[in-house]
């Protein structure tokens, strides 16, 4: 793997390279030694040799320095050489991290010597912090010691970024000169002219101290009209969008490579020969391949032929892979370990002319070890990248791009142990790699491993983007015979990680931009989250709280229907009127059959899905009861042909299961009916000493009225809870209620209409034949029209007979910071929430003035992102992703809001 | 909220004079929380009751219970404070009929000083214990009680109210003092602060009958709110005011049934018994940094700190309440530095990987994997097998075979919050399978009294790896 360290320092484009190594020095030069930095490579990565770059300066051309956009850009020159000029010339005064400035902070003197080694603590440790963020950072001190430049070297290769220098070399008298008419700076010129000569025994060890290029600014005038110019990453090939057809590792299967080609539409070139030169998309779709085209397979040189002719057309690009590394040693007569199919290639080439070899060669070096696609959102690197090596360059990285996270250790087979960073992987770009064969590709935290084992009688693989399809034909036959068998890939994506989840959080939404969580709601949801909810693949969403409408004026009530409508007036033209079943909200993830629990969400210990609570726990204990629940759900949903009309064969449902009792009964139990216990004992036994009081002609009579008043509030109060207990015994007794069908297969649905929902979910109703699933009774109200009172009408039936309310939501969910639906609770309901008396014309006149904004902004925040959840459950996004934004759910849950809203 | 006092003493009206509220008046006393007022339902010579209804403004009442206990949920707007007798009664029983309960009359000091027929009736008590204990706590005092509770609306099972009635031949004064001391003990709630001062007003209103009640310790503990310091300050001071409590320590009958065995277990010192054995294991292995998850209250934390073997700790908890708790046990705030220097406490959980959790020579699980579903269990291998990988784990769990001796039932575990209890073969099943998979050795001790045929109450598990 050392060979690798021959990418340590070369990074630019060719084309900014304008070799015109004759040029005498004048103005802007480079240091005369071959590019190469610490290492003694004599080539590029393009295979080009190295020459001195950037005579290209007339001398009365301005100097153009050119540096690479993500570097630790170092200044060298004595004091007085201009350096803080030119740096804030030439770059924001936020890239330029100064050593005097540093050493004012530490000290509040800038030119306190005293505090340099602090100064130095401290700049070494914002210049990290930036680098480590990826920030061009421009280092201005005199850096005229090689252990200065040595530490800030380190740093640069610690963050695996390229370090450039600009030496700023003013004669020492010039130099004195200026610092003379500074009165901070009168140190003499003794001080200058050391510093000078350091410089000057420094400049010709710069470039193999590790700098990549040393840019040598000779005499004020060139310092003076210096221009500064930043170049791209050769890793960066952002502005190449796709689409793309990815191919995995080849391995000299020619054969399958054109077939594979041919499937995704591609026409092959042919020469006189017919063999295959080129190819072209009509669509213009480009080709990359993520390395390993070579060894192992039948026809080494036919890939390379195939695939070189695709790349100098510009219809495909190509990362490096570690067979074709070691390939080139070999055919560059390296001594390498003959194995792993390298025979098979060197023998097969040798087979060709020797000009189709040096240009196979000249190729095979030239690769880049990864590339950034599409703007930075995919990534391509033969053996993966982890994130914070995206764009970077160094010997580590391009190790991990051809080998991966390798321990050094090797397994049973005599295979590299490699430790897998896909499942700590959490970047936002899509990483696709290749490498290690796997039976099926498959996403992993938004990376993927198209290796197939194509050439040990696999398949070869393509992955289409953006569309993420795949697409594979079968290997021939086994070219070549495994080390160790292909298995499934080793996963854990379900390991999350509390870096995920825990301190301050900032997630964004579609529907209200970006949504805090809070370190101490997120350590609240944390504990909650550990102990009780169950497990995370299972735990795809959360129901969002619901905001209650504004209070009403309606004689008596808290809350009425006609607050509901004038709310949505002019913010949605018809709403619907759902009624609110009285039980406890359940999420449903309802597979069609236990293979489908097992494929999708693997899903080993609840063959049909689940069955949460709006904390995420698991309704019944018993997890066969979940079982017999899902299961009919699932039978009604097939009898339903729900499978075929939503094209998925899962779904995710919000629903409400009654009674109230089969989940809360401690709870009823505890608060409400103990509650009514105390005040049928007492009420009626004041009433009766009342009576006796008043027999005796004490004037007792306001003090019974009210008494009388309590005691029949008390009694509507104990009538209310009773109506949503009954008793159940396993599934006889539960009914679940579903009103809203939430996602599917590739497919978030809460965006769809209300009325839809609805439709659907009646045909759901009627399919069950179990008697356990209710229908959500509703009426459709055109805002403005009579509608509204014949609603009302059905609301306050709805009440009397018990019911809890209902629930107003637009029918469609089509503007942002639209409540997604407001409750209308009924009057006698609301007693067990704001107590029996609560009817009382002088606490209900306080109450009216109840403040609902910060429950409002709860449950739009909280429907966000759930919304959001739904979007990345649908498209399969890592579950780490999806956990954030239920946990963050969870969290807000736990902000402090008054309960009885 | 509803009392009535009645004799049958003649002339019965006398009560008003002892009451000092006058049988044919109406009278109101504003509280903090409400109005009590007083009224005489019947005050004919030979049978007189007086009345004390309070009524309770629950808006008020809201705000001072969630200012007090930090309790954000719904019961400070729906709960049995505005019927039921409680401390509100208490209180305001206290300080209307405060004379009276001094037994101080100077209109009728004979009438005062001697016992009277009374009879007390209490629709709805709100009582810990039930019917049973407010006899417990009523009759050693002269009482007949009769106590019935009061069914659950639509349950069909007792509520937690009592209806009560008491008779007996009882100083007015005293049988004031029993209700003002004894309602908020049944309750074993009271609606204010509790603070040192209770200690004064225990003895002052006890001090006559309290020493020698066969049930003081549970209405001392209950009265002062289960605080310890309190309790012991209270008892000293009965105890010299009283002969008859003559070196007499309360037997140590619990007056709940344990309804959990944690309750066995906290008089037995198994828990000190299981930390003595992990602390061995750990110095056995050799162990110089150890990772506590779970830590609770911190008492491994503080018997790891006490040895100097074991240079960095720390103590891992999902509950930042419990890491709080940990903080104030361990005298975080007192720790001399280099002690404190050693100690580390962080908030995490042993279902999310977290790179915190590595670099540690050992991890221990006491008491742990039990408050875990078993769904989450390969989630917490994973995290501390797997990604933190310490040369060493400990864990110890229940031995379910031994809850018999515990005198508990089949089924039943020794914690509300355990999900699962495990006899000695399935918890070797799971160590042996855990070890296999991630690579670990494993040896299964026993710790505490062993039993030939139950085992030992607790058993754990030593993994440890090269």
């Amino acid at each position: 793997m050392t060979e690798s360290e021959n990418d340590v320092p070369q990074n630019l484009e060719p084309q900014n390279l304008v070799p015109r190594p004759d040029e005498p020095q004048r103005g802007a030069s480079h240091a005369a030694e071959p590019q190469g930095g610490a290492s003694q490579a004599g080539t590029a990565e393009n295979g080009v040799p190295q020459r001195d770059a950037a005579e290209d300066t007339a001398p009365q051309e301005a100097p153009v320095v050119s540096v690479p956009e993500l570097s630790l850009v170092v200044l060298i020159g004595v004091s007085g050489s201009g350096k803080s000029t030119f740096a804030a010339k030439h770059f924001k005064p936020t890239q330029v991290i100064s050593s005097d400035y540093c050493r004012g902070l530490v000290s509040d003197d800038e030119t306190d010597q005293t505090a340099t080694t602090e100064a130095f603590a401290l700049l070494q440790h914002i210049v990290g912090t930036r680098l480590r963020l990826g920030l061009l950072t421009v280092v201005d001190a005199t850096n005229v010691q090689h252990r200065a430049r040595a530490e800030l070297l380190a740093l640069a290769k610690r963050h695996n970024v390229l370090a450039d220098a600009i030496v700023l070399d003013v004669p020492p008298s010039l130099a004195a000169e200026r610092n003379h008419t500074r009165p901070d700076r009168d140190f003499g010129e003794a001080v200058v002219r050391r510093h000078h000569r350091d410089l000057k025994r420094s400049l010709k060890h710069l470039r193999k101290e590790g700098f990549r290029r040393v840019h040598h600014l000779s005499g004020a005038e060139a310092v003076e009209a210096a221009r500064v110019v930043t170049e791209k990453s050769w890793n960066d090939r952002g502005e190449e969008t796709g689409p793309f057809d990815l191919i995995g590792d080849v391995h000299g299967c020619r054969a399958e490579l054109e077939a594979l080609l041919t499937d995704l539409g591609w026409t092959i070139d042919r020469d006189a020969q017919g063999r295959a030169t080129g190819a072209a998309h009509p669509e213009g779709r480009k080709a990359v391949f993520v390395g390993d085209l070579v060894d192992r397979g039948p026809d080494t040189p036919g890939v390379l032929r195939l695939v070189m002719g695709m790349v100098k057309a510009g219809n495909a690009l190509c990362v490096c892979g570690n067979h074709e590394q070691k390939l080139v040693r070999a055919m560059r007569g390296r001594k390498v370990r003959v194995a792993h199919g390298l025979a098979e290639s060197l023998e097969q080439l040798a087979a060709e002319d020797e000009s189709f070899r040096d240009e196979a060669v000249a190729f095979m070096d030239g690769l880049r070890a990864h590339y950034l696609l599409d703007g930075g959102r995919l990534v391509v690197a033969h053996a993966g990248l982890k994130e914070e090596y995206h764009g970077r360059s160094s010997g580590k990285v391009r190790s991990f791009a051809l080998y991966g996270d390798t321990t050094g250790e090797t397994d049973e087979f005599g295979l590299p142990v490699r430790l897998p960073w896909a499942e700590d992987y959490r970047g936002a770009a899509a990483v696709v790699y290749g490498h290690t064969p796997v039976l099926e590709p498959e996403w992993v935290n938004n990376t993927i491993c198209l290796d197939t084992g194509c050439c040990f009688g696999g398949r070869l693989t393509a992955l289409r983007y953006p569309e993420r399809e795949l697409v594979s034909v079968a290997a021939e036959r086994e070219w070549y015979e495994p080390v160790r068998p292909l298995a499934a890939p080793e996963r854990d994506a379900a390991t999350l990680d509390f870096a995920d989840v825990a301190g301050d959080r900032h997630l964004s939404t579609g529907l209200v931009g970006t949504v805090k969580v809070r370190a101490e709601n997120a350590a609240a949801a944390l504990e909650v989250m550990s102990r009780f909810a169950d497990d995370p693949r299972r735990l795809l969403y959360l129901p969002p709280t619901m905001a209650p409408v504004d209070a009403s004026d309606v004689d008596g009530f808290l809350e009425h229907p006609a607050q509901a409508f004038d709310q949505y007036r002019g913010r949605a033209e018809r709403v619907v009127c759902q009624e609110k079943h009285m039980g406890s909200r359940a999420v449903a993830l309802v597979c069609r059959d236990p293979e489908t629990a097992k494929r999708r969400f693997d899903l080993d210990t609840a063959p049909w899905g689940a069955l949460l609570t709006r904390t995420g726990r698991s309704f019944f204990q018993d997890e066969a009861l979940t079982g017999e629940l899902l299961a009919r759900v699932a039978a009604a949903a097939e009898q339903a042909g729900w499978w075929d009309r939503l094209e998925t064969d899962w779904v995710l449902l919000d629903c409400e299961l009654l009674p109230w009792s089969a989940k809360a009964r401690d709870l009823i139990e505890d608060q409400f009916a103990g509650v009514a216990a105390a005040g049928l004992a007492a009420l009626p036994a004041a009433a009766q000493v009342l009576e006796a009081a008043s027999a005796r002609g004490l004037d007792v009579a306001a003090l019974a009225e009210r008494t009388a008043a309590r005691r029949s509030n008390i009694e509507a109060f104990a009538d209310v809870y009773q109506r949503y207990c009954w008793p159940t015994d396993g599934l006889d007794g539960v009914r679940l209620a579903p009103f809203q069908v939430l996602a599917a297969e590739g497919r978030n649905l809460a965006d769809h209409r209300h009325d839809w929902h609805l439709d659907v979910l009646d045909a759901l109703v009627a399919a069950d034949g179990t008697g356990l699933l209710k229908e959500t009774r509703r009426r459709f109200v055109a805002l403005g029209t009579a509608d509204e009172d014949e609603a009302t009408r059905w609301w306050t039936d709805l009440c009397a007979e018990g019911g809890e309310g209902m629930v107003v939501k637009p029918v469609l969910q089509d503007r942002p910071r639209l409540q997604p639906g407001l409750k209308v609770r009924g009057r006698e309901y609301l007693r067990i929430v704001y107590g029996a008396d609560y009817t009382d014309p002088e606490r209900l006149a306080r109450l009216r003035q109840r403040n609902l904004q910060h429950k409002r902004s709860q449950a739009l925040r909280e429907y966000a992102l759930g919304v959001e959840a739904l979007d990345l459950v649908a498209k399969r996004a890592p579950l780490w992703q999806v956990h954030q934004l239920v946990f963050a759910v969870l969290a807000l849950e736990s902000e402090p809001v008054d309960p009885r809203l | 909220m509803l009392l009535t006092i009645t004799t049958t003493a003649k002339p019965a009206t006398d009560l008003g004079r002892l009451l000092r509220k006058h049988p044919d008046r109406v009278q109101a006393f504003e509280q903090s929380f409400g109005t009590a007022w007083v009224f005489y339902p019947e005050a004919a010579d030979d049978r007189c009751t007086a009345a004390l209804l309070l009524e309770v403004d629950t808006a008020r009442l809201a705000r001072s219970h969630s200012r007090l206990s930090g309790d954000a949920s719904i019961k400070q707007y729906v709960n049995d404070r505005p019927y039921a007798a409680s401390s509100l009664l208490a209180v305001a029983l206290g300080k209307v009929f405060s004379t009276a309960r001094s037994g101080v009359s100077q209109e009728r000091p004979e009438l005062a000083a001697a016992a009277m027929p009374l009879e007390i009736a209490l629709p709805a008590v709100p009582c810990k214990g039930g019917p049973e204990l407010v006899r417990d706590l009523f009759e050693p005092l002269g009482w007949r009680v009769e106590a019935e509770a009061v069914p659950l609306p639509g349950f069909g099972t007792d509520s937690r109210h009592v209806r009560v009635r008491l008779t007996g031949e009882v100083r007015l004064a005293d049988a004031l003092s029993h209700l003002y001391v004894l309602l908020p003990v049944l309750d074993d709630a009271k609606h204010y602060w509790v603070d040192i001062g209770e200690v004064d007003k225990l003895v002052r209103s006890g001090g006559d009958w309290l020493a020698g009640h066969p049930r003081r310790g549970l209405i001392t503990r209950r009265y002062l709110a289960h605080r310890r310091s309190y309790e012991r300050a209270a008892i000293t001071r009965l105890a010299e005011l009283s002969e008859a409590a003559e070196a007499e320590e309360e037997a140590p009958v619990e007056e709940e049934v344990p309804s959990a065995a944690e309750d066995v277990e906290k008089s037995l010192p198994l828990h000190r018994i299981r930390i003595a054995a992990v602390v061995e294991a750990l110095g056995a292995a050799g162990a110089a940094s150890v990772l506590d998850l779970g830590c609770g209250s911190g008492k491994l934390l503080t018997a790891l700190l006490a040895d100097a073997r074991f240079t960095r700790v720390t103590g891992v908890d999902v509950s930042s309440r419990a890491l709080d708790l940990a903080e104030r046990e361990l005298r975080l705030d007192r720790m001399p530095e280099r002690r404190r220097r050693r100690l580390t406490l962080i908030q995490g959980s042993v279902v999310y990987r977290d790179k915190r959790f590595a670099g540690y020579d050992a991890a221990v699980l006491m008491e742990v994997v039990e408050h875990l579903d078993p769904g989450r269990l390969p989630a917490m291998e994973r995290v501390v097998f797997g990604e933190a990988r310490p040369r060493t784990v400990v864990v110890t769990t229940p031995n379910a075979e031994y809850n018999a001796r515990y005198g508990m039932e089949e089924h039943q575990m020794r914690h509300a919050d355990h999900r699962f209890e495990w006899d000695r073969a399935r918890f070797a099943e799971w160590a042996a399978a855990v070890a296999g998979r991630y690579g670990y050795r494993l040896r299964i001790e026993g710790v505490g009294a062993s039993d030939p045929e139950a085992g030992t109450p607790t058993q754990m598990g030593v993994f440890d790896r090269d």
